[in-house]
């Protein structure tokens, strides 16, 4: 790839971006750094995940905070010496870590496998059955949190100073973004675009359907784990209603505001997301018609309704309308009806990997 | 999975080993319960048949009303393939109301003894609740789904947003504190069954469960309305071509359906009582059944209601004592023990 060719508005508006985000904490007030943007970027990351498994693999998941609640909860149970509930393992920091993303790992492959030979509809309902189930489990198991969750959490050694935790949110977020991107291009990438546009042609072509669909599952698992540490680290704390059905559906409303198809578009859905939550709460709404600031969810509830009912490619893609110019609205591939309507735009020249 | 592809002889013992182990896991299961489960909270079946046969009847009547709620929910499914997500909204709105309802028939707001409620009491509650369920389906039906049929996801995305809203107000009306619907003083007994004392409530719930479930058979096989919702769940196109009002079935299917949920959440709340987060519980009750009984099947809804009620209730009861909080994993043994065997549910059929 040259030069020539990675010097696209669009790239360039991203470099823009990058920069601004880590020049933030020069210019930005505390409280704007460490607790909106550090928080957006984490849930940016966890939606992310959910746009990569649509996108790219017609899997709407909210099984996603569930992975990244199990980091936690595992990286919790490993790390402290000694706490209210939990294992209580005392393992170093790091050792925890890598505990915890790869229990969350081992987790997303099974989920991932059991769910791999439904799509659409299908499976997002059963990810909503793990999502819940996995709440339970994490409410009634009082042998790694019990409904008080695991609290007193540090965070390994840099990260335990909140402006160095914001820039290893932004940092995992641009190379998370630039991962999920370069993926679609991979051979891997391509097979599983197949995968959702056609899996009866896919499979009779020679490809595992079932294996494709298991590691982008897997994968997604593996990142939203890193979001969880993050998160976890940003908390100090985690409880079991953290990942109950409420957080569950407010990430994938994140990733609806955003663009479900769009990669910036988790990140500019968490930060209009947070916004919103942060800001709302202190402008008087008009209490007649229930909106006080207490009905935050409420107001979420109807943005969500008025982007479903008008366009379903979110912010971003009106954003993408906009500047294509008006009365222009063509049909992309960049459309809600991803596993079943869309059109076979992937040529799956790769070979079987 | 294609089924044009020729499978190996590997990929043959792989299709079959989910075959062989469903059977071994549901022996092993029946032989723990009645033999083995030693130190758990109701030991083996054949030391205690009393606890055995009350937790035989909490999984059944639980069923019962699993399935009232999740036949709303499939039914609309299997014709318009459209998800509600807020099916569990409309059944905890439908529990409020009745509540409301019932304390401004009785004339009490607290302390309502079962003596006090007289069965015109509760069933006269249960039938405006739930229709007002069916109406407030209907409405969001006709505006906020009807012009999107067949796109599922967005369907999807927009009934979680409303269950948003809705579980919100919900919330600003009727406060955070747990409320109980007071069951009539008919039926607020207790029976005896193998020497352990057991509810007749609970019982009521069963026979209202099976009335409901005797009509919604009855409505979808004897009557002309219910065969041509048959004849669309089948195929839609043919049945639009016919000449039929597809618009108005759609409609009637959805009243029908919501209103399930409305008389499911009446008898829930006074099973159990509603709360705030109630409708995410019972949503995914709902989930968990037509996922393991199949998408759109009112048999599925049966027998997964069946099969996940029994679970529910035989989990806590023989699990040995100090695991007794991994009873909620059981349940989702049984989803993948199911899904596994059977990707599309028990009775259903891929879209």
């Amino acid at each position: 790839m040259t030069a020539r060719r990675l010097l696209t508005p669009a790239n360039a508006v991203l470099v823009v971006v990058v920069v601004l985000l880590l020049a933030l904490p020069a210019f930005g007030t505390d409280f704007f750094v460490r607790f909106v943007m550090t928080q957006t970027m984490i849930l940016g990351l966890i939606a992310a995940t959910i746009v990569f498994l649509t996108s790219h693999g017609g899997m709407i998941s909210l099984a996603q905070l569930l992975l990244a609640g199990i980091a936690g909860f595992m990286f919790g149970n490993a790390a402290l010496e000694s706490g209210a509930r939990g294992l209580n393992l005392g393992w170093p920091p790091w050792v925890a870590v890598v505990f915890a993303l790869g229990v969350t790992t081992v987790v997303a492959f099974l989920l991932g496998a059991l769910a791999s030979r439904t799509t659409g509809i299908y499976f997002l309902m059963l990810t909503l059955v793990y999502g819940v189930i996995g709440y339970f489990f994490f409410a009634q198991v009082v042998t790694v949190s019990g409904p008080g969750g695991v609290t007193s959490i540090v965070a390994p050694e840099p990260f335990t100073d909140p402006v160095n935790l914001y820039y290893a949110a932004v940092v995992l977020s641009v190379l998370a973004y630039l991962a999920f991107r370069a993926i679609g291009r991979t051979n891997f990438g391509l097979a599983l675009q197949g995968v959702r546009d056609d899996p009866v042609r896919m499979s009779s072509l020679g490809f595992n359907v079932a294996l494709h669909r298991t590691l982008a599952f897997t994968l997604g698992g593996l990142v939203a784990g890193v979001a969880g540490l993050l998160n976890v680290w940003w908390r100090g704390q985690i409880d079991p209603a953290s990942i109950a059905i409420g957080p569950t559906l407010i990430v994938l409303i994140i990733a609806v505001i955003g663009g479900i198809s769009y990669f910036e578009g988790a990140w500019l859905g968490a930060l209009v997301y947070v916004l919103l939550n942060t800001y709302t709460k202190s402008i008087p709404l008009i209490d007649r018609i229930g909106l006080t600031p207490d009905r935050f969810n409420t107001v979420i509830g109807l943005i969500v309704l008025l982007i479903m009912v008008l366009s379903p490619e979110g912010l971003v893609g009106i954003l993408e309308r906009a500047g294509r110019g008006r009365g222009v609205s063509k049909p992309t591939e960049h459309s809600i009806e991803l596993p079943t309507t869309s059109p076979t735009t992937v040529q799956t020249g790769g070979r079987e990997p | 999975m294609a089924d044009t592809s020729i499978q190996s002889a590997r990929h043959d013992v792989a299709r079959r080993l989910p075959g062989l182990v469903v059977p071994l896991v549901l022996a092993l299961a029946v032989l723990w319960v009645l033999f083995l489960a030693r130190g758990t909270p109701a030991e083996p079946a054949v030391r205690d048949p009393g606890r055995f046969a009350v937790t035989l009847l909490d999984g059944i009547t639980s069923a019962g009303l699993f399935f009232v709620v999740a036949s709303g929910f499939t039914l609309i499914f299997g014709l318009m393939r459209t998800v509600n997500m807020a099916h569990g909204s409309l059944f905890l709105l439908a529990g409020f109301t009745a509540i409301s309802l019932q304390q401004a028939m009785v004339g009490k707001t607290r302390n309502i003894a079962p003596a006090d409620v007289s069965l015109v009491s509760w069933i006269v509650p249960l039938l405006a609740a739930a229709a007002l369920a069916a109406v407030l389906g209907v409405l969001l039906q006709q505006v906020f789904l009807r012009w999107n049929q067949g796109q599922e996801l967005r369907q999807a995305l927009i009934t979680i947003a409303i269950s948003v809203v809705l579980a919100d107000q919900m919330l600003r009306q009727f406060g955070g504190l747990a409320k109980t619907m007071v069951w009539p003083g008919a039926v607020s007994h207790f029976i005896e069954i193998f020497g352990e004392r057991y509810a007749t409530s609970r019982l009521f719930m069963l026979a209202v469960a099976v009335v409901v479930g005797v009509a919604l058979w009855l409505w979808l096989t004897k009557t002309r309305m219910g065969m041509v919702i048959r004849a669309g769940v089948d195929d839609e196109p043919m049945v639009r071509a016919l000449g039929i009002n597809v618009t108005l079935v759609f409609a009637v299917t959805f009243f029908v359906g919501a209103f399930l949920a409305g008389a499911g959440g009446v008898m829930g709340a006074s099973f159990a009582g509603v709360a705030t987060g109630k409708d995410g519980d019972w949503l995914l009750n709902s989930l968990v059944v037509v996922i393991i009984g199949g998408l759109g099947s009112i048999k599925g809804a049966v027998a997964g209601s069946l099969l996940y009620g029994l679970v529910v209730a035989f989990s806590p009861a023989y699990l040995p004592t100090q695991y007794t909080f991994y009873a909620v994993i059981l349940s989702f043994v049984l989803l993948a023990l199911v899904l596994a065997v059977r990707p599309y549910g028990l009775y259903g059929r891929p879209a």
